[in-house]
Parts: structure tokens; sequence; C-alpha cells
């Protein structure tokens, strides 16, 4: 209890923003202390949807595992299926096949354009702008879905890759289809951007809202557009390459403020860099094999190892320890966005109820993959 | 990678009993009572600002928490610290203090493995709901049967 200077009794008061509300993007819930609008504390509250992935995990062969990964993070099932694949050929020691390692890109790349189309209409839904800007980005993520649909016989759930390679060649048509997309994206963004970035309600509801310093970001073990919003240069595709992204010409978006409107234009220069990424892939794309063949009942060598890339939403790594059976004896997945949440009641304090929601759409969760 | 480190801290802590593990990727054992001291002078001296990852593994004979290590600013190799505990009372330091990024991981694993941290702010559940019993993660762990919320014994 506080008095203030006119002399009126206040109290806090606790609010329960979730588990059921429009803003939080799927079950998640934030115990919210009030003293009138302003935040005092928050406290998030997770585990609506955990399906206990990682005891999954060491039940499946390692090959049963991939279709898990897609459900993760089901806006982007092809870097989860990346990710998974590329921690296990670590710990088999497999070779991928130069064409293989293209289609991995292409399809990466693709879906970080289209998290992050998803992203930036739902922090626009979050900030009361109702699905105009989410069904633009939602039409255009539907090509790419197609193109999804084209390759891997599925829109969202795609379960393309497999452990040396993917696991069906690019159909005939599919190349020209992702020119003409990539030829057609360029354009979209600047639609999308000169709709919300110089719009003067974006910018009053999202400039110095949610500040992350980036020393903070830092020792909060932030990761992703959340990181690189914040000015730390750290993208895992430049730092600790993988794949074979060393070969390929992009920069890193940076912000300045690390506030809410440079994560969203952190996100768009993502989308244009990823497209500099597919030109390139489009144009150095080889013929050749899609995959090695391995033996029917895998069994990769004892030991352990930690995989990690960049995922749209920040790096995602898997942990596997091998005991040298068909199953992983420990299958941990390091999931971006659980992590990313530790700093939310940080940013939070301060703001009003309002700015809340926004807040948390611009760290851009997906409750598949904070609860696994 | 880790082996130049792993000599300087060997020097740096006379008394700790480290251990440098060959693998796929290298990791250095650190005994569970020096932890704390230890990946405070990883943060301030050697640069790690960056905790990835924490993981809680239940080994037949022992619980172990492996620490996945980067530097942002400094862009050094990765370090891979294990941490071993008991498996009748796990327990070892919470490195939230240090990285403030380990709150949430720690507590589930704490939840899923059911290795308690010594010092962690505020050690509760965060993936399953309180007065679940048991830890899923551990390989003890009933993954056939049903039992009731509530329930004590899986029939």
């Amino acid at each position: 209890m506080q008095r203030m200077e006119t002399g009126l009794r206040t109290e806090t008061i606790t609010v329960n923003m979730g588990p059921q509300h429009p803003s939080t993007h799927g079950v998640f819930r934030m115990i919210v202390t009030l003293d009138g609008e302003t935040i005092v504390d928050l406290e998030p509250v997770m585990g609506y949807l955990h399906r206990c992935q990682e005891k999954i995990g060491e039940r499946n062969t390692y090959l049963q595992n991939i279709p898990y990964t897609d459900r993760l993070d089901y806006i982007c099932s092809m870097s989860n299926n990346m990710a998974y694949v590329m921690a296990v050929e670590k710990l088999a020691q497999i070779e991928v096949p130069e064409r293989a390692e293209y289609i991995r890109i292409i399809m990466v790349e693709l879906t970080r354009i289209v998290n992050h189309m998803l992203a930036i209409g739902a922090l626009l839904n979050d900030l009361g702008c109702f699905f105009t800007p989410m069904l633009y980005g939602l039409r255009e993520r539907e090509r790419i879905l197609d193109l999804f649909e084209m390759a891997s016989g599925s829109r969202m759930m795609c379960n393309y890759m497999r452990f040396g390679g993917v696991r069906y060649d690019l159909p005939p048509s599919f190349m020209a289809e992702l020119k003409s997309v990539v030829a057609a994206l360029p354009a979209f963004i600047d639609e999308f951007e000169r709709l919300l970035t110089e719009n003067e309600i974006v910018l009053v509801r999202c400039r110095g809202v949610g500040v992350l310093p980036p020393e903070k970001a830092i020792a909060y073990s932030c990761t992703g557009p959340l990181l690189r919003a914040s000015g730390v240069d750290y993208d895992i595709r430049k730092v600790d390459s993988y794949s074979i992204y060393e070969r390929f010409d992009f920069d890193v978006p940076l912000g300045r403020n690390g506030d809410v409107y440079d994560r969203y234009l952190v996100r768009i220069g993502e989308m244009r860099q990823s497209l500099r990424i597919l030109e390139q892939a489009i144009e150095g794309i080889p013929e050749g094999e899609i995959s090695v063949k391995l033996p029917r009942v895998f069994k990769p060598p004892e030991g352990d190892v930690y995989h990690r890339i960049e995922s749209p939403k920040g790096e995602l790594g898997f942990y596997l320890v091998s005991d040298g059976s068909t199953n992983p004896y420990r299958y941990k997945i390091r999931s971006p966005t659980f992590i990313n949440l530790t700093v939310l009641p940080e940013l939070c304090k301060g703001h009003k109820v309002a700015d809340v929601v926004a807040i948390l759409g611009s760290i851009d969760i997906v409750l598949g993959e904070v609860d696994r | 990678m880790s082996k130049e480190i792993y000599e300087r801290l060997a020097k740096e802590f006379p008394e700790s009993s480290l251990d440098y593990l060959e693998g796929k990727d290298p990791a250095i054992s650190v005994n569970a009572d020096d932890l704390f001291e230890m990946a405070l002078h990883l943060k301030e001296k050697e640069g790690y600002d960056y905790l990835s990852a924490v993981t809680g593994v239940d080994y037949p004979d022992r619980f172990e928490v492996v620490y996945h290590l980067y530097s942002m600013r400094e862009r050094k190799e990765p370090l891979i610290l294990k941490v071993s505990a008991s498996k009748e009372e796990p327990e070892v330091a919470s490195v939230t203090p240090i990285w403030p990024g380990a709150n949430f991981q720690e507590r589930e694993v704490y939840d899923l493995v059911g290795i308690r941290f010594a010092g962690h702010p505020k050690l509760t559940r965060i993936l399953l709901w309180e007065g679940y019993e048991g830890h899923p993660l551990r390989k003890d762990f009933p993954i056939e049967g049903h039992r009731a919320i509530g329930q004590e014994e899986p029939s």
C-alpha cells in the first residue's frame, strides 16, 4: 500500500493475463501486479502446452524424432528439422551432399521470411491494427508454403530433412516458382514498410517501449532479433558458421535502441537479407545427389554433441547424448523463445498494461516451442 | 578447443579436481563445490558472458548438469562445463546470480530432472504444475500406465 501526493490511499492489484488471451499467441499466462495502469511486477507462467517432447525423444529412434521437431515451433518446421539433423550429423559424422546443403539453405531462409511476416503481423494485431497487416503477411506466406508443399508434401509440418540430406529432390517446376516468389517479395516488403515503418501509431506505440540494453540482453541469454535489436552483432550464421553459410554474402541488421520498434526494423531487414541469400542460392545450386545412404538401423557412435543454428527466433540448439543404441539417451532442445522470455519481466516493469502486449508480441514467442 | 582454458583454470584453481574430457565437443568436468567460483571467474576474467544452455542428464551412476558457454563480446571458442551430482540428493550451485539467463533453465532442470540449485531466487516447477510428483526426465520415471492427478502410485 502506498500513498500518493494527493493523499489518496492506493493499492496494487494482481491480474492474470491469460492463459486464454488473444494477445498471448497461445496459452501463456502472465501474473501482473499493477499500480493503476503501471506494471510493478510480472511473472510468466507457462507449461500449458507441455507435451514432454524430450522424454518422447528418448523413446523414439533418431529418425522418428524428425516429425516431432516440426511441432516445436510450428511456424518454422524447416529450421527445426535442420537444427536436429545437423546435430545428429555432427554426432555420427555424416557428410551432406552439396545440392542438399543448398536445398536446406533455401528452405531455411524461406522459413525466416515466413516467420518474420507472421511476427510482424501478430505484433500489429497486438497493437490494435487488427488483421490487415497480418493477412497481407499470410497472403505472401501462402506462396512460400506452396513451395514447401511442392518439395515436402506438406505446408507446415514439412518433415523434409533427413540425416545426410533431404527426403525428396525438388520437383521440376520448383525453381521457376521459387524465382517468381523471390522476385515478387521485395515489392511486398516495400509495401509492408510503406504501411508501417513511418506509421505514426506504430511509432508512438513502439518507440522507447520495452527497451533492452545490450548488457542486459547478453546477461539474460537473449538471442535472435531480440538481441540484435539491442545492437549486439551476434548472428550464429556469421559467428559460428554452419552448413554453407560462409559462401553467401549477407549483412546482419542491427538495431540501436533495443525497443519494440527496432525489433520490427531488424525483422524487416532480415527478410531482405534472406532474399539476398536466396538469390545467391538460386544462382549457385548444383545438380547432384540429395542425400547419402545410411544403414537401415541407424546407430550413431557413443558421445554427446551440441549443435546450434540461427533459427528465425534465435539460437535453436539440440544437445544429444548417445549410448550407441538406436535411441538418443538424452535429447534436449534449447528453444530460443523459452529463454528469451526470461527477460520479459525486466522489459515490462514501469510500462502500461497495453505495452505488455506489444512487448510480448515483439519477442515473438510460439508456445509449442516454449513449453515443448 | 578448451584445452588452453582448461590449463589456465587448473592453474587458477589448484585445489579443485578439474578434468579435461575428450569427445566431439571437448568439455571440462568441474567439482560441484567449485562451480560457482569457477563460473564467476569464467565470466569476469575469461569473458564468457553468454550462457547458452543448461541441461540435466540422468546417468546410471550420477546426475550431470551441462553448461554451454559462449562469448558474445569476444567471440571466443565455446566452453562446456560438466558438473556431477549425487543420485540421492542431487544439488549444485545456481549460476543465476552470475548469468540471469539461467533462471528459467535451472527451473526447468529442477522440474524435469529433479536437480536442486542452491541459491536460485525461485526454484519452483515451471512446465509442470505445482504438486506434480516425480521428475519425468529421470530414467526411473514410469513411461507406461495411468495415474490420475493426485493419485500416489502408478497403476
